[in-house]
Formats: C-alpha cells, sequence, structure tokens
C-alpha cells in the first residue's frame, strides 16, 4: 500500500535520512526501529508531509505523492505522535479536539460520531467535555489514537506512541492498537528505540543507523537470531539481556 | 396532569450552580466554557489586590458612564466670581482657574481617559495579535517584512510622533489616539510572534496540519487564542502606561483641547498655580495615580492567572 | 552511610484539600545499591529527593524518622543540609540537557565543587576535573572539559554529571531515573559505569527507574512503589519469583522478544494496594 523508495532528506547540511526504501502491504505493519538520531522519525514525517524538502519517491496504492499534500490524503493517512501531552491543544476540549478533523474534511454527525471513537478506544464518555490538562498520560494518547482514527484512515503512522508511558500503560495502548488493527484493516507503520515493543506489533522490523536502513528482517528470523548486520544483532542482544530479571 | 405532578420550576441554588461550574465531567461544550470561567475567576479573585484593581476599574468605568448623573455641576460651567476656592461642601475638590468645579470635571473626564484608552487598544491589541501570529507562523519574506514594519514603528518615541501628528492634523483627541496606537502595536506583534514561534513546532498543531487545514484556519483557530493571554496581560498592563502617555500628551497641549475635561489638559493649565492652589492640579494627578495603579493591579492579577507558565 | 526512613508522608496542599504524593514509607540502607521502582505518581523520585531536603516548595514533610547517617533532615538547618548535598551525597538527574548549567563548559562546572568542598585551587580544580573526566571513561577528557553542555550527546553530557557529582567524594549517589533519556546502547554503559565506581568507591547507591528488570541487573535489593506507598522490598535476585501481584504485573506486561504473547496481560489494580 505504501512503497518508499530511496527516500533522502536533510536538514541543512545534515543529512538525516539517506536513501531508504521499504513497502508496506495492505493491512499489514512494519515496525522502524533504531537510536536517537538513526533518521526513523524523520522518515515518518516525510511520509505525513510535515517535511516539505525530501527526495526519492513517496508512492500511495501505486500513485506517486508530491511534497505537498492534497486533504484527501489525509483523510487516507493519519499519525499518531509520542509525547501525550504536546500532541494535544491545551485549550480545546478534547469534544472540539475530536470534531476538528471531520469539521476540516466536511463530515457531518459529528455529535454522533465523537462518543463512538472514544468508544472504540475505551474511553469513558464522561471525559468528552475535559482539558487535557485533566486526563492522565495514557487517556491522552488514547484519544490522539481516537483523534486519528475519526476520519477513518486507512494508514496510521505511530512516531513512539508508548516511549512516553508507563509499562503498564503501555501494555494497553499495544493492545488497543493491535484490536483496531483487526478491527478495521488499518496498515501501521510503527517507528520506535524499544526492539520489543517494535518486535510484538510487527512481523516486518527495519533498522535504522545513520539514517540508512541497515536490515530488513521477519520478526521471527531476529527471535531466532537469524541476523545479517551488527547493528541489529547488538540491539536485539541489549534488548534480551535487559528484559530478563 | 394534576396538580401534584405539575413540575415545579427550579431555581438554581448557589451550592448547585457552583457544582455545575465545578463539575469534573462537564457535559456540554457551555458547561465547560463557564467552568473555566469560574475555576480563573476563582484564581483570579484569590489576590486581593488584584481584585482591588478590578473593583477600582469597574467603579471608574461605572463613574464615567454615568457622569451626566452624577456629576453635581456643568463640567464646563464657568463663575469667575467662585474660582479656586479650596476644597468645601458646595465643591467637594474645590474649583480651577476659571471658576469650574473640579470633581465634575474630573468625573467627565474620566470618560475622555477611559475612552481613550479603549480605542486605542481597540486598535491596538488585535492589530499587534494578528500581524505577530501571521509572521510567527508564516515564517520566510512574510515575517522578515512584516518584523521589519514593527521594528519602524518600534523606533517611534511616543511623544515626538504625536509632535509629529500635530503637524500634520489638527491637535485633539483623533489625533493622540492615532499617535498612541501607533507606537503601542509593535510589542503586541512581537509577544504573539514569540509565543507563536513556540507553538507552531509542537506536535498538536502538527496534529492539526494532518487533518489537512489551511494555514489560515490554523492560525486564527489554534494559535491566536493561545497567543491571546500573553497579549491580554500585556495590555491591561500597558493600560497604565497609556494613561500616563494620554496625560503627558494632554499636558504639553497635543491632546484634548481645552475646555475638555482631560485629566492631562487639566493639569497642565493649572500648572502656575501648583504652589498655592495645590487642589486643583494635584485632584487630577491623583486621578491619573489611581486609574494607572488600577490598571496595574489588574493586569498582574490577569497574569497569574493566564500565564499558562505560571500555573 | 546509614539511610533511614520510617513514616514519611509527603502531601502537596492544594484547592481540593493535601493531596498526599508519599503515604508512609519506611525504608532502610547502608552500604549496598538500591533500586526504588514505580511508575509515574508513585512517588519514588520524592522519597529520595526528602533524603537529601529536596521536596519541592510547598511540599509538607513530615516522617517518624529521615535520618541520613543519624542526621534529622526534617529539622536539619540549611547550613547543615548544605553540608549534606553534593559533598556527603550526590544527585544525578535525567537530562542532562536540563540539569548541567548551558553557559559552564564541562570542565568549570565539575571543578565548582572541588573548589567548593575540598578547597582546591582554580588550576588544581581543572586538573582534578580532567581526572574525573578520565574517571567516567570519556576518552578525551582535555577536549571534552571545554565543551558547553550543548556540544555533549546524552551519553557524554551523563558522564559529566556522573564526574560532576563524584568530585567530593560523596557516601551516597542517588541517580533519579539517570538512563531514561538515553539510548539502549548507552544506557547498559553509563549503568555499568555508575555501579563500578559505587563500587569501588565504598558507596551506596540509590537508583529510582522505571525500568523493572533493568535495576535488577545492577542493584542488590529492590523497593517496588505504588501510589505513594511501598508495595514490596526484596532482593534483586528474588524478582523473578516475587509472589506480590503488582510487582509481577509488572514484570508481565512487558513486551518481551524471547516470549511472544499476541495479548499482553494488562496490570488490574486492587484497590485494597493504596488502603
Amino acid at each position: 500500500m505504501i512503497t518508499v523508495e530511496d527516500l533522502r532528506v536533510r536538514f541543512g547540511g545534515f543529512a538525516a535520512v539517506r536513501g531508504v526504501s521499504f513497502a508496506v502491504g495492505k493491512g499489514k505493519s512494519f515496525g522502524i526501529v533504531g537510536e536517537s538520531g538513526s533518521g526513523k522519525s524523520s522518515v515518518l514525517r516525510a511520509l505525513a508531509g510535515l517535511i516539505r524538502d525530501w527526495q526519492g519517491s513517496i508512492l500511495l496504492d501505486g500513485a506517486p505523492l508530491g511534497t505537498h499534500r492534497p486533504r484527501a490524503f489525509f483523510r487516507r493517512v493519519q499519525m499518531v505522535f509520542q509525547d501525550p501531552y504536546g500532541s494535544l491543544h491545551p485549550r480545546q476540549t478534547i469534544d472540539r479536539q475530536l470534531a476538528e478533523p471531520l469539521l476540516v474534511h466536511g463530515i457531518g454527525d459529528i455529535d454522533a460520531r465523537i462518543p463512538r471513537a472514544l468508544d472504540e478506544v475505551a474511553l469513558p464518555a464522561n471525559l468528552r467535555f475535559r482539558y487535557p490538562h485533566q486526563l492522565s498520560g495514557g487517556q491522552r494518547q488514547r484519544v490522539a489514537i481516537a483523534r486519528a482514527l475519526i476520519a477513518g484512515p486507512d494508514a496510521l503512522l505511530l512516531d513512539e506512541p508508548t516511549s512516553a508511558l508507563d509499562v503498564s500503560v503501555q501494555a494497553e495502548v499495544l493492545n488497543l492498537l493491535a484490536d483496531l488493527q483487526s478491527a478495521r484493516g488499518l496498515t501501521y507503520i510503527l517507528v520506535s528505540h524499544n526492539l520489543a515493543v517494535v518486535a510484538h506489533l510487527c512481523p516486518l522490523i527495519g533498522v535504522m543507523l545513520a539514517g540508512e536502513l541497515v536490515e530488513t528482517i521477519g520478526v521471527d528470523d531476529l527471535r531466532a537470531g537469524r541476523i545479517a548486520h551488527p547493528h541489529t544483532a547488538n540491539l536485539r542482544a541489549l534488548a534480551v539481556e535487559l528484559e530478563e530479571v | 396532569m394534576n396538580e401534584s405532578t405539575k413540575p415545579a420550576i427550579l431555581l438554581p441554588t448557589r451550592a448547585s450552580l457552583r457544582a455545575w461550574l465545578l463539575a469534573e465531567d462537564p457535559a456540554s461544550r457551555r458547561q465547560t466554557a463557564w467552568g473555566e470561567l469560574y475555576r480563573g475567576w476563582c484564581r483570579f479573585a484569590a489576590n486581593r489586590l488584584a481584585l482591588a484593581g478590578l473593583v477600582a476599574v469597574l467603579l471608574l468605568v461605572l463613574v464615567s458612564l454615568a457622569a451626566p448623573l452624577i456629576a453635581p455641576y456643568n463640567p464646563y460651567a464657568q463663575d469667575l466670581a467662585d474660582r479656586l476656592r479650596p476644597p468645601s461642601a458646595a465643591h467637594w475638590l474645590g474649583t480651577d482657574e476659571l471658576g469650574r468645579d473640579i470633581l465634575s470635571r474630573l468625573i467627565y473626564g474620566g470618560r475622555l481617559t477611559l475612552g481613550m484608552v479603549v480605542a486605542v487598544v481597540a486598535l491596538v491589541a488585535p492589530a499587534g495579535l494578528l500581524i505577530g501570529c501571521i509572521a510567527g507562523y508564516l515564517g520566510g519574506a512574510a515575517d522578515r517584512v512584516l518584523m521589519r514594519l514593527t521594528d519602524i514603528f518600534l523606533a517611534f518615541p511616543r511623544l515626538i510622533l504625536a509632535l509629529a501628528f500635530v503637524a500634520a492634523l489638527k491637535p485633539g483627541v483623533v489625533s493622540a489616539v492615532i499617535a498612541i496606537a501607533l507606537t503601542s502595536w509593535p510589542p503586541y506583534a512581537r509577544i504573539a510572534r514569540a509565543d507563536t514561534l513556540t507553538i507552531r513546532n509542537a506536535d498538536f498543531i502538527a496534529a492539526i496540519r494532518l487533518t489537512g487545514a489551511g494555514s489560515p484556519r490554523i492560525v486564527f483557530r489554534h494559535i491566536v487564542p493561545l497567543a491571546l493571554s500573553n497579549v491580554i496581560v500585556r495590555v491591561s498592563l500597558d493600560m497604565a502606561g497609556i494613561i500616563l502617555t494620554e496625560a503627558g500628551l494632554g499636558f504639553l497641549g497635543m491632546g484634548a483641547q481645552p475646555p475638555a475635561a482631560e485629566w492631562g489638559t487639566m493639569i497642565a493649565t493649572a500648572r502656575d498655580y501648583i504652589l498655592q492652589q495645590w487642589w486643583v492640579p494635584t485632584a487630577p494627578g491623583i486621578a491619573i495615580f489611581i486609574a494607572a495603579l488600577s490598571f496595574n493591579l489588574l493586569g498582574d492579577g490577569l497574569r497569574d492567572v493566564l500565564d499558562p507558565k505560571a500555573r | 552511610m546509614q539511610v533511614e526512613i520510617e513514616d514519611l508522608y509527603i502531601s502537596f496542599p492544594g484547592p481540593g484539600g493535601a493531596h498526599p504524593a508519599v503515604r508512609g514509607v519506611d525504608l532502610a540502607m547502608g552500604t549496598e545499591k538500591l533500586a526504588i521502582v514505580g511508575e509515574s505518581g508513585s512517588g519514588k523520585s520524592l522519597t529520595a529527593r526528602a533524603i537529601l531536603g529536596l521536596a519541592p516548595q510547598g511540599a509538607v514533610v513530615r516522617a517518624k524518622k529521615l535520618l541520613f547517617d543519624n542526621i534529622d533532615i526534617a529539622s536539619a538547618s540549611p547550613r547543615a543540609l548544605s553540608a549534606i548535598r553534593g559533598r556527603r551525597a550526590g544527585l544525578i538527574l535525567q537530562d542532562p540537557k536540563f540539569a548541567l548549567n548551558p553557559v559552564m563548559t564541562a570542565g568549570r562546572q565539575i571543578a565548582e565543587p572541588l573548589r567548593l568542598h575540598k578547597k582546591l585551587s582554580a588550576k588544581a580544580a581543572r586538573a582534578a576535573a580532567v581526572d574525573l573526566l578520565a574517571l567516567v571513561q570519556i576518552r578525551d577528557p582535555h577536549e571534552v572539559a571545554e565543551r558547553y553542555p550543548h556540544e555533549l550527546s546524552g551519553g557524554m553530557g551523563q558522564r559529566v554529571m556522573i564526574a560532576m557529582m563524584l568530585a567530593a567524594d560523596p557516601e551516597l549517589l542517588i541517580a533519579d531515573e539517570p538512563t531514561s533519556a538515553l539510548d539502549a546502547t548507552v544506557q547498559a554503559e553509563i549503568l555499568r559505569l555508575i555501579e563500578d565506581l559505587v563500587s569501588r568507591r565504598g558507596m551506596g547507591l540509590i537508583l529510582i527507574s522505571h525500568d523493572l528488570p533493568l535495576v535488577a541487573h545492577f542493584c542488590d535489593r529492590v523497593v517496588v512503589m505504588y501510589a505513594g506507598r511501598v508495595v514490596e522490598t526484596l532482593r534483586a535476585a528474588d524478582l523473578v519469583r516475587t509472589t506480590h501481584p503488582y510487582t509481577q504485573g509488572l514484570l508481565a506486561c512487558l513486551p518481551s522478544l524471547n516470549h511472544p504473547r499476541r495479548r499482553l496481560p494488562v496490570l488490574v489494580r486492587d484497590p485494597a494496594w493504596i488502603s
């Protein structure tokens, strides 16, 4: 469904992404794992259209995307951000923020859709008119997911969606993402520095190092240790070593 | 339907209204909006000085509006036989050099002063806010052009510009308001731009961009409301300065012209009498002081409530 | 060096009454490596900071015992407290970007406690600072000493903070989420460094973290906190055999490479834990 070919992103003189290529099928999940500075977030932001200055090609269902995205693109592809405290407007109620995508796309029936959206992410209806600062981090992230889904996209770009959450809340959100994917047939591209989280949700994983995609590996191969690139092996060893008590 | 099932008209009691406003889970947009307003009010009212400032400002406004009803004498009625009288039962603040009642002139003068302040703010705050937000969000050439424009106006000292305006137009309230407005808007543009620069990189703005919203919608619906609080705070703190500038212009003969009862003009025309009949220039001076102080206290209180960093 | 806390209560006054953040915590440690683990809001950071008298402004702190080496922290004078802070006990924070002074070079910041607590001359302090940077395994200590915090990577910034805190030869080191802002590869190195330095110098270590398996590798004992209370205290080696449902739940809800599961078990909070 989404194909990326030789994507390059520069920030001034610095090459953040140097020729990354991968493809994600419809309804599938692709994970990108890498440390800070590896360029993984830049790949996602270029996909989302938040970064205008990129080279290479990005194809959505075979059709190439330009640097400027038409509004119809945003009905098909949405993004969930890392920081639940920064991704919601501090002065707008949850209700208003969930209504925004519907208003922009001219989707009607707002008053009925909002409670449905809250229900889908297992948030109680009484939170509807609260402000973000009255919600916990996990609740805010659920609102962010509800906002991303409310206009009915086909694909979600997830930028470290659970990195800022407590482990117990992370487990709930990961379960929620898995449930939503099977219920709606969503395509996921998940970016994280946490290999265990990526391996949990994504059958296919890309490993990024210094702007390059050094390996693309299936999750079974990763678990079994059939790894080609030393950086991947290093990440796996660290994850395994530190996850057992 | 018989008597016992007729619904009784329930007037909200104070306790139930408060509970409705402070409800943890509001059930409608109206309830949230009113609740936030009430919470803000409680925080504001907890600050005694700010409350005093608000009360003083409200009193000033009320007195000015009710001037025809409250003022004991016509502010322009001269009585040269009765000039420069000290405060007495007939004239609570005495009479000025033309025998006019000072108290009445103060009350009517409040109208001019507050009217000019409101006129300036109504021109300056929206313009500065919009220019700053647009410049901050668009960046690039638009930002550079708007900021250079801001710099140009920032470079003018108020009084000199007022003198220049007087040379071009005639001295009076209108030129004074224009002169003050033209030199007051740059700081608001800067504040709004600074806030916008911080806000526009936030994830929630990125999320709104990802709905496909265009720049105008993002700036007006999402960024301006956030930049508004700092501008409001600055406005209320600046009001005192505007009052002083008006008074200064009036004192120089650039503002409201005699026989208009403007506080600054009153001081100017009475400055020869400061040693002997001290009450004539002092009364308007104290009025200016009280007005400026009240706005300052109000502004401080508003800042404590509205500034998100102070929370 | 002994730390003794008995029945510690920390609360914050608020519009709806006092909000209790730490509720009756008991803790005792000697020269060992202790981990305090909990989720956000568990009170772990506050508890550790209370040992240094560093609870935030407005916090109400009371305890039956709050002793650092038999000095009562709750009633200590500011002078007595400043004799402890930095000199006898150090605090390493999460993000060196925010914890280091942005307008002072790394070398100067490390030299500062040396001049203050050890009364070294400027020249001697500079030389000692370079030695400390070498001690924390920075490859070019002379060059790094001249750098400003924004020119340091996350891992290097943390090493600079560790060097700063070790400068006065403290007896206790409190590390508040020292590696949460760092990449996995650097995390392990920094924790090993801390563990090594603490062991060699005979210091006590309090490591605060939300990452239970991580601290289990580096500490002798673990204190698990939830909602301001201590839920369990046990040796790190016994963690895998824990029977407390909260600790078990925390361990079970982590996604694992070796034990893949379709759904992660969700922590069900028992109100009895807060009673």
